[in-house]
């Protein structure tokens, strides 16, 4: 075994079992989708949501980098396993949202203004009960809508 | 929740001490002690923090940064030389830290009026080098 931290034998089992470390996934999806409240007026929702209110819709490519927290396990070296990272994070996001109008295709966003903030909190709700164990925990959500523009949620 | 847009400005500066020697500062500062300045692509990441409005889905209005990131930064600092024309350095070396610190609390004076808080400034001087302050640690 190599020597954990210049310490070797048993002693660096134990420093690796305590040791907590991120790890982040990331993916990307490509969406369309309008920013505006039903029942403003549209100057109103121009004003408030710039181009995004467009009342055709437009589209992004997202890009999702999901931070989970955990310890690295003894044995594998591993917090979690990112093969079932990877496919969670396909099932509860990427199938339903990727080439989808957010507004008429995925609930929601029929009744919730799917601005990129409320995007990151139902991502967040959706794959919180898969990283929710003792071993691995859902860490932050980041949500980048173009390169210049993200949010973070870390679910409060 | 917090929300991040970066924007991108070009400016100048120089890295002189007029405390230390002309050694020193070549030792100090190397390349960026060039007496005829240099300049970056700078970029400068703005983090607002706070709930999203139950009615817009939004932790502050695009065009609201926007304009607020426009009026109190780029207007200052775009196409211009960082020791010569930003007086709110106030005689300091207009080191990327420097920098990051009078940006950050001209921003966070400006914020003071708007429901929204400014989380954390970011500049990134090249690709390679980035400074950060998170509002807490600034002194009004």
């Amino acid at each position: 075994m190599k020597p954990f931290y210049g310490i070797s034998g048993p002693a660096s089992n134990i420093l690796s079992l305590r040791t907590k470390m991120l790890i982040t996934r990331r993916v990307e999806f490509s969406s369309s989708h309008r920013c505006a409240v039903p029942g403003w007026s549209d100057d109103r929702n121009r004003e408030v949501f710039g181009e995004e209110a467009n009342p055709y819709g437009h589209g992004h490519n997202y890009v999702l980098e999901v931070t989970l927290s955990g310890k690295v396990d003894e044995v594998t070296g591993m917090i979690v396993d990112l093969k079932d990272v990877k496919t969670i994070l396909n099932r509860e996001v990427v199938e339903p949202m990727d080439h989808r109008y957010l507004n008429a295709e995925v609930p929601p966003f029929d009744q919730v203004v799917p601005t990129a903030e409320n995007i990151a909190r139902e991502i967040w709700r959706r794959i919180l009960p898969h990283f929710n164990s003792e071993t691995v925990q859902l860490h932050e959500v980041r949500l980048y809508e173009t390169e210049n523009l993200y949010v973070e949620y870390r679910g409060q | 929740m917090t929300l991040t847009a970066r924007y991108p400005f070009s400016a100048s500066h120089r890295l002189h001490s007029p405390l230390l020697s002309e050694q020193a500062n070549d030792d100090v500062y190397g390349k960026c002690n060039n007496p005829h300045g240099h300049g970056h692509n700078y970029w400068i990441e703005v983090t607002v923090a706070g709930e999203p409005d139950a009615m817009t889905g939004m932790v502050i209005e695009r065009a609201k940064l926007d304009k607020l990131v426009g009026e109190e930064i780029l207007s200052r600092v775009g196409h211009r030389n960082l020791n010569e024309q930003l007086p709110e350095m106030n005689g300091l070396v207009p080191t990327t830290e420097n920098l990051t610190y009078v940006l950050a609390g001209i921003l966070n004076h400006r914020f003071g009026a708007t429901s929204a808080k400014l989380a954390r400034v970011r500049i990134l001087e090249t690709r390679n080098n980035r400074f950060e302050t998170e509002t807490n640690d600034l002194t009004q």
